[in-house]
């Protein structure tokens, strides 16, 4: 992935430039195969950093004719009314659905994935952790809207007793106060993207786990360190920026993810300050909602907020990937 | 020999006081009694409610027998593993949920009539129909993304590992990484947005150039790990004998890496085979066959789940359908899973 490991990998450079023999520097690319072989796969390196930049400016373009007409303040208006004359839209609940939906997923989602990292890597006896980390991997494999399904017919008749106990004993704190509607809201949304995450969040730091040097972990136990000691003092410091980036990689997943919060959510433009109430609405939810009845100007307006998730994503994939890159050897990106 | 077996019962000084093997065991039947006990008591009715109770129970006696016997560090190590424990446990019930509810709902109606036909003439709300022209869409549109999308990525993985240094190598590597992070929804977007300057309806094509850019990325990744594997000496031995570097790579690093380089496609096809947001997005989901992908909306496996499921207003029919439209779709997935990983372990580089 760095420069380093691709110069000890790659064939030998070629000899140093001089400014009399320029064009005999790379004795190979004077062949007509090699021009067109090296012309072809440059070309597809290059065409992927057009389809980048493409992709923004695209969206951008589209998204400038929404929003140089929305009526609104397209930052701050509860509203999605891309039909009026003139159209008043906003993306503010959009934006504080997904943040809070992806937050919810992650506090759940985190402390559980790194516990089975741990136990697929330092507790489970090794017959038995071989099968369960094939079984993840084909997990983080199921297609997100099986997942929608399932969350939609399965979990959401069963969240009743949890809504109702939560309600009873936290209501007052007004987080988790529940009026007793359908249990389609920024919770249940949130526990059905940790479940969808859990396996790649799972996978990437056991990755990790695994590569701590057998040295430290022996050294903690020679000290006499209990399991537990080994794990916080040896495993826990070495993989930490490998599961921040790891938590990261999921976080992305969560906050684009679409079709599980379109078939899981009862959606409306309001901010609650329950997570138990239904209502709210994320980017990508709104995207797939609303686009079947949207009108050329509303699937604009629909561009628009996909521009903001975009951008949104970029950050927060730029930043695991800074972290990757600091601790090169954890490559998550074939997970 | 008696005097021996006095001492080894002795506790040692150098290994503490242990709690019997048996003890979690014990500790846990007693706090699933005793859970129970409370529950009954309390007249708690969810099952669920008893489970948390003699989880928090096992817990807390964990910690304090072991506290007691074995001393506060042992006690921490006792409780922190049954916490992994449970947490494992905990993400199993869901996860095996999923599996089992799907298999068991999606076999109601899954056979060959159900494969073989289009919900042409069948409401949503009614029983019957299947998913022909679901599948169809779905392989045109997935086969065509592949066609597309892989060449590009392995070409990219080539110039990337084998000739690629400097600026424009370096920019390339970080939006490969930055483009595995795009939302599908995004893709979908994209290719919209030429749709709508072009003033295009939507067909089936559309959607397969946005499964590409979500493809790309994945190739690019797992075929630059399988060419990085090739060892240096292949090349040098072929350089050496004067073989074009082009028919080296073609003939000596592609062949060696090709099992690698298949699993990383495969798996590639099966993540976006269960793409659904860009394909709701361009190619807009159809009742009939058409399997034109250039012309006219298609269906599309992943997209028939969610109509069945959103379009049905809660009809029986339509959620049986759904769901062994789920189990088809995993059944497709897991299966080029299986088989990626065969390759792999078959064909890895020795």
């Amino acid at each position: 992935m760095d420069i380093t490991t691709r110069n000890t990998q790659a064939p030998p450079p070629a000899p140093r430039p001089s400014a009399a023999g320029r064009k005999r520097t790379s004795h190979s690319a004077t062949r007509p195969g090699d021009r067109i072989f090296l012309g072809l796969s440059r070309g597809a390196g290059i065409l992927l950093l057009v389809i980048m930049a493409a992709i923004a400016v695209f969206l951008a373009y589209r998204a400038s004719l929404a929003i140089s007409k929305d009526h609104g303040n397209f930052l701050t208006t509860f509203e999605w009314n891309t039909n009026l004359n003139p159209p008043v839209f906003g993306i503010a609940v959009l934006a504080f659905g997904t943040v809070v939906s992806s937050v919810v997923a992650m506090v759940i989602a985190v402390p559980i994935a790194v516990a089975i990292a741990l136990f697929l890597t330092h507790y489970a006896p090794r017959r038995v952790s071989g099968p369960i980390g094939y079984v993840i991997d084909l997990l983080a494999a199921v297609p997100s809207i099986v997942y929608g399904l399932w969350g939609a017919l399965v979990l959401v008749p069963n969240l009743n007793g949890l809504f109702s106990w939560l309600n009873d004993y936290l209501g007052w704190t007004g987080i988790f106060s529940w009026d007793g509607g359908a249990p389609r809201s920024m919770l249940t949304v949130g526990i059905l993207l940790a479940i969808m995450i859990l396996p790649i969040i799972t996978n990437v730091s056991r990755e990790v786990f695994r590569q701590v040097p057998r040295m430290h972990e022996e050294a903690a136990l020679a000290l006499g360190a209990t399991r537990w000691e080994v794990v916080r003092m040896a495993v826990l410091p070495f993989g930490r920026s490998g599961v921040v980036s790891a938590s990261m990689l999921g976080l992305g997943r969560a906050l684009g993810e679409t079709m599980a919060v379109a078939t899981v959510l009862s959606p409306d433009f309001l901010i609650h300050g329950s997570l138990l109430n239904p209502g709210g609405g994320t980017f990508a939810q709104n995207i797939a909602s609303k686009f079947s009845e949207a009108t050329e100007y509303g699937r604009d307006a629909l561009i628009a907020s996909g521009l903001v998730l975009f951008v949104i994503t970029l950050l927060v994939n730029g930043a695991a990937r800074m972290i990757i890159a600091r601790r090169k050897e954890y490559s998550g990106a074939n997970a | 020999m008696s005097t021996a077996a006095v001492a080894h019962k002795r506790p040692s000084t150098l290994r503490g006081a242990r709690l019997p093997s048996w003890s979690p065991w014990a500790i846990a039947a007693g706090s699933i009694a005793a859970a129970i006990g409370i529950g009954a008591a309390a007249g708690l009715h969810s099952r669920v409610q008893w489970g948390v109770i003699a989880a928090i129970l096992f817990v807390l006696a964990t910690y304090g027998i072991a506290a007691r016997v074995e001393g506060r560090r042992q006690a921490k190590d006792r409780v922190a593993t049954s916490l992994v424990w449970v947490a494992f446990l905990l993400a199993v019930v869901p996860l095996v949920s999923l599996i089992w509810v799907t298999v068991q709902r999606g076999v109601k109606v899954l056979d060959v009539y159900f494969l073989t036909h289009s919900m042409g003439v069948v409401a949503d709300s009614q029983p019957g129909g299947g998913i022909y022209h679901a599948i169809l869409g779905s392989l045109e549109q997935v086969g065509l993304a592949t066609l597309i999308g892989a060449p590009i990525g392995v070409l990219t993985a080539i110039y990337l590992v084998e000739y690629g240094r400097g600026r424009l190598a370096k920019a390339v590597t970080f939006f490969v990484d930055v483009m595995t992070g795009i939302p599908s929804i995004v893709a979908g977007l994209f290719i919209l947005s030429l749709m709508l300057m072009l003033d295009m309806q939507p067909f089936g094509f559309a959607g397969s150039l946005a499964l590409a850019i979500l493809m790309m990325p994945v190739v690019v990744r797992s075929t630059e790990e399988m060419l990085k594997l090739v060892p240096n000496e292949l090349r040098e031995a072929s350089l050496a004998l004067g073989v074009p570097k082009w028919r080296t790579i073609l003939k000596v690093v592609l062949p060696t890496s090709i099992g690698g380089i298949t699993t990383g496609i495969m798996l590639a096809i099966a993540r976006i085979a269960g793409e659904t947001a860009p394909v709701l997005l361009l190619v807009f989901g159809n009742q009939f066959i058409n399997a034109n992908p250039f012309e006219g909306a298609q269906a599309s496996l992943p997209l028939y789940i969610y109509q069945q499921y959103s379009n049905s207003a809660g009809a029986n029919a339509a959620y049986d359908r759904a769901w062994a439209a789920s189990l088809t779709l995993i059944a497709f997935v897991m299966i080029l899973n299986l088989v990626a990983r065969g390759i792999a372990r078959w064909k890895a580089p020795r």
